[in-house]
């Protein structure tokens, strides 16, 4: 495929006509003013832009963008995007999905998009609740959890998507929130740049069924200290006052004072590392949640090698002639 | 001595092979096939195997076989019972003795009667030598084949096991002497085969001439069999399966239709061959995707619809099932899409390497919401082609989902096919939307057709958005009760306005009179041969078998009103004959077999002429 020369687009090129239908309030605006942005600025054509979602409030998000957009069922966008990736390669695909529609029906879809390395960027919309049929838990709510369908709190473990995605191989692994539109645009052109599956978990907040969800994590008044902003090749350094750092001890990642180590006993940020890349995906409780890139190696996309491999056949045996199919090995005449 | 063995010239012949699942009857069948197909004969086969690849060795749940009817006139079935049966241990003469027509050829290896095969088989002593009707009801012929072959591969050095694995050649050789069938084929398969395995090649070419010349020397058999040549079209001829042919017919129908085809599908019985045949023609441009599950294998072919491929799934009743809401939505989204089914025994897993025509209510129905799909049928192995091509027409030419409907049955077995010539076969015509003429609306429709513009994603001012919720013609979700009621509607008007694509329907026999029998699918063969045979004695049964299940013919409705009597047989228990009632308001009489086989010809005669 060929680099196409950058277009000019604003932002409000990307608005379809359609009456936005989210509640007010909602995190998926700003997802969208992000994507869009994000678009706008790496100025790939527009008509290649296809983006694919399930069902789910996230999933709605097709219909309010001015690209092709296919609103498929639920659970199901990894397949649809499968086909029109392996259709036609030189089509930027995003699948757009929540966490009940990626995690819990479509679970299976998408762990096989991520191995694949389908060349893709998947954008979780987890907000840890079912939004659309009005509150029930999901599959990244937590234990305990009290809703509609839990009222006497959820007895199901949650699902840690990051993990998922590191366990079957995804090539790009990052995460960002809803309430800084400037993380989220940034995360959304790497994702978009990276070849490759690039799935970005995005903490959104349902302001209706699960108001706060991230609150102790991303709320301005803790978010320095209960977060990790990563950066390839730099020290995993954060806090208020950039006062803390993490620290290796074995396998065991622990927070130390930046004024009790060396530097050289900071850990360093390294997206390639698989290793490292699962521990961070673990980060919980009294480590902070890291934000960012947090895995990126390159390995050969799926579409590419489907296609890759029509043409080596196609070379080796020239394009197929129907009559020579028909005839097969053990044809004869009657005459 | 014997007197000189005396050739029996005979019409046809149906024969048998059955043995372990191990013991490569399959093979054995597709030699001899393939041998008597290039002499010059009509063929049909019909394969039998048990859903276990390896069900422990010698029992009767590991029984294959592989039955042939080769002729010097035109065959469409491939026989009710054989004529002769070779039977490579206890446990396949258990289970297949039962079928050899009264006064056959019985021809077991006697090596594998022995206590432990008797014990695995379920028999407390030896068939053979317990029943003395045996040598009254069929020509029987004990050869100790396991031992003739050790004995003729002593000096090839391969381990006894390895050996002991000819033995199949061994039989076929047998087989062909005993029809006077030329060995050259199959001594050219086994060296194409075992290219560079010089012993393997060496083994299996001294097996089947060891099995060839145990006839001629032995002096055991009365008499050998010679079928003379079918009188055929000249042309180019070949032997094909059902599956085979319809991977052909799909790759034809992408390249008449100048796409890209995307085959993507999940492994299951008896639908993969067609995978492992497409997939090894990716020089057409063929990608196929083996997906990770049922669902995820319709909605990348649904994907690669959308982005301007032809997208085909395949799959048999289970999987089927669980590609129904992606039905819908292709549908409703108005996409080309080609759906197999490669029926086999239901409900649930069923018989999975059984044949049954049970899926079609399913395909007709099996859709939440107003679904209308066309659906179609193959009606024979050599069928399955056109029929895959007329899927793909029908499919683009409307965009929409369609239903083929293969059967088990039909999809394992082969028979003649003559070849035809690609330039022969008309285009179908597509073409893509690629230019904003005032405002573009998705679900505009072609004023004939009813179908919509199809817009590949890539297309400057053309993007809009696709969604399984009910839309206007703009493709803007809407829920007005006016408007959904004027889409399914539209989205009907389509499917029924396939039918005037339709060829006019042909009748075999008079256009009235007093007994229509009504086929679709697979039974063709069966089915035809029987009304023919009734034929010959009275001109008062007629037969309409049918390509097009939804939308059903226009012609068909005053075809029926011509008749009596309507009768609809089925491999399963009445569905046809639901639909025909309800459409037609007739009174049609249904004819029903569930056995995981297919109908046999006398018995449809029998049946058939109960209602003359």
């Amino acid at each position: 495929m060929t680099e196409l020369p950058k277009r000019d687009y604003k932002k409000s090129d990307f608005n379809s006509s359609r009456d936005v239908k989210w509640c007010p309030g909602c995190g998926d605006y700003a997802i969208l003013a992000a994507v869009q942005k994000a678009m706008a600025e790496l100025g790939r054509p527009k008509e290649n832009q296809v983006v694919v979602s399930g069902i789910g409030c996230s999933s709605r998000f097709p219909a309010y963008m001015d690209t092709f957009g296919f609103h498929s069922l639920h659970g199901r966008a990894p397949t649809v995007a499968t086909g029109v990736k392996v259709a036609n390669p030189d089509l930027d695909v995003w699948i757009v999905t929540g966490d009940g529609d990626g995690f819990s029906i479509g679970g299976n879809h998408i762990m096989h998009a991520f191995r694949r390395n389908l060349d893709c960027v998947i954008l979780l919309f987890n907000n840890r609740i079912y939004g659309l049929t009005k509150g029930q838990y999901s599959p990244t709510s937590e234990t305990e959890k009290v809703t509609k369908s839990s009222p006497y709190g959820s007895i199901d473990a949650p699902i840690n998507p990051l993990q998922v995605a590191i366990a079957s191989n995804a090539s790009f692994v990052a995460r960002t929130y809803d309430i800084n539109p400037k993380h989220m645009v940034e995360t959304f052109k790497a994702a978009r740049l990276h070849k490759g599956v690039s799935f970005v978990e995005i903490f959104q907040n349902c302001v209706i069924f699960n108001d706060g969800a991230f609150d102790d994590v991303i709320d301005r008044k803790v978010r320095a200290d209960s977060t990790l902003e990563l950066q390839a090749g730099e020290p995993m350094i954060f806090g208020a006052e950039k006062e803390k750092c993490i620290v290796l001890d074995g396998f065991n990642p622990i927070v130390k004072n930046l004024s009790d180590v060396s530097e050289d006993q900071i850990a360093k940020h390294d997206p390639e590392n698989v290793h490292a890349s699962q521990l961070l995906a673990h980060f919980a409780n009294e480590l902070p949640t890291p934000m960012g890139v947090i895995r990126k190696v390159d390995r050969p996309t799926y579409d590419g090698a489907v296609n890759a491999q029509v043409d080596e056949v196609v070379n080796k045996k020239g394009k197929g002639s129907l009559n020579e199919l028909f005839r097969g090995k053990a044809a004869w005449t009657v005459d | 001595m014997n007197a000189p063995i005396e050739t029996i010239s005979i019409d046809n012949a149906v024969i048998r092979f059955c043995g372990d699942s191990g013991d490569g009857m399959q093979l054995t069948g597709n030699q001899f096939t393939d041998t008597s197909a290039i002499a010059g004969n009509d063929i049909s086969t019909f394969p039998d195997f048990p859903a276990e690849i390896r069900a422990p060795a010698g029992t009767t749940s590991g029984v294959s076989g592989f039955q042939v009817n080769f002729s010097s006139n035109a065959v469409e079935t491939p026989g009710d019972q054989p004529d002769a049966l070779v039977a490579m241990n206890a446990a396949a003469y258990k289970i297949n003795i039962e079928d050899l027509k009264k006064g056959g050829v019985l021809i077991v290896n006697s090596d594998s009667f022995g206590k432990i095969d008797l014990r695995k088989a379920g028999y407390e002593s030896n068939p053979l030598e317990d029943n003395i009707a045996l040598n009254e009801e069929y020509e029987v012929y004990e050869v100790p084949m396991t031992s003739l072959v050790q004995e003729a591969l002593k000096d090839v050095e391969l381990k006894p096991a390895n050996k002991k694995r000819c033995k199949n050649f061994f039989a076929l050789g047998l087989m062909y002497w005993v029809y006077d069938r030329p060995l050259s084929h199959s001594e050219d398969w086994v060296k194409n085969k075992f290219k560079g395995k010089d012993l393997l090649i060496e083994a299996n070419t001294k097996a089947l001439h060891a099995g060839y010349n145990y006839g001629e020397t032995c002096e055991i058999f009365n008499s050998r069999f010679n079928i003379e040549k079918t009188e055929m079209e000249k042309g180019l001829y070949r032997q094909v399966t059902g599956n085979t042919a319809l991977a052909y017919g799909l790759i034809t129908g992408a390249q008449k239709a100048n796409l890209d085809l995307l085959y993507a599908t999940y492994p299951i019985t008896p639908a993969s061959d067609i995978l492992h045949e497409l997939a090894a023609h990716k020089n057409f441009g063929v990608k196929t995707v083996q997906a990770e599950d049922e669902i995820a294998s319709i909605g990348i072919a649904l994907g690669a619809s959308y982005a301007g491929s032809l997208g085909v799934t395949a799959s048999s009743g289970p999987g089927i099932c669980l590609k129904t809401e992606f039905m819908g939505l292709a549908l409703i989204t108005e996409l080309p899409l080609v759906i197999v089914d490669v029926q086999r025994g239901g409900p649930s897993t069923g018989l999975p390497t059984k044949t049954e025509q049970s899926d079609l209510l399913l395909a007709l129905y099996g859709r939440n919401g107003e679904g209308p799909v066309p659906v179609i049928a193959a009606k024979s192995p050599v069928d399955c082609f056109e029929a895959a091509y007329e899927a793909s027409r029908i499919a683009l030419e409307f965009m929409t989902p369609v239903i083929l409907l293969s059967d088990g049955y039909i999809a394992n077995s082969s028979d003649l096919w003559k070849i035809p010539n690609a330039e022969d076969i008309a285009d179908i015509p597509v073409k893509f939307k690629t230019e904003l003429d005032g405002q573009y609306l998705p679900y505009k429709r072609d004023a004939e057709k009813l179908s919509r513009e199809w817009v590949k994603p890539g297309t400057p001012d053309l993007q809009h958005l696709l969604t399984g919720l009910e839309k206007d013609e703009a493709g803007n979700i809407c829920y007005d009760a006016k408007n959904h009621s004027d889409m399914c509607k539209a989205r009907q008007a389509k499917v029924d306005a396939v039918a005037k694509t339709y060829p006019k329907t042909e009748i075999y026999g008079k256009g009235s009179g007093k007994v229509l029998v009504i086929g679709w699918g697979g039974t063709f063969g069966n089915l035809h041969t029987a009304v023919t045979e009734i034929q010959k004695e009275t001109d008062d049964i007629s037969y309409v078998h049918l390509r097009y299940i939804n939308p059903l013919p226009n012609d068909l409705g005053d075809i029926i009103s011509q008749f009596d009597e309507i009768v609809v047989p089925e491999l399963n228990l009445g569905q046809l004959v639901k639909v025909i009632r309800d459409k037609y308001v007739v009174d049609a009489k249904s004819i029903n077999k569930i056995e995981g086989k297919p109908f046999k010809v006398a018995e449809m005669i029998e049946q058939l002429k109960s209602f003359l």
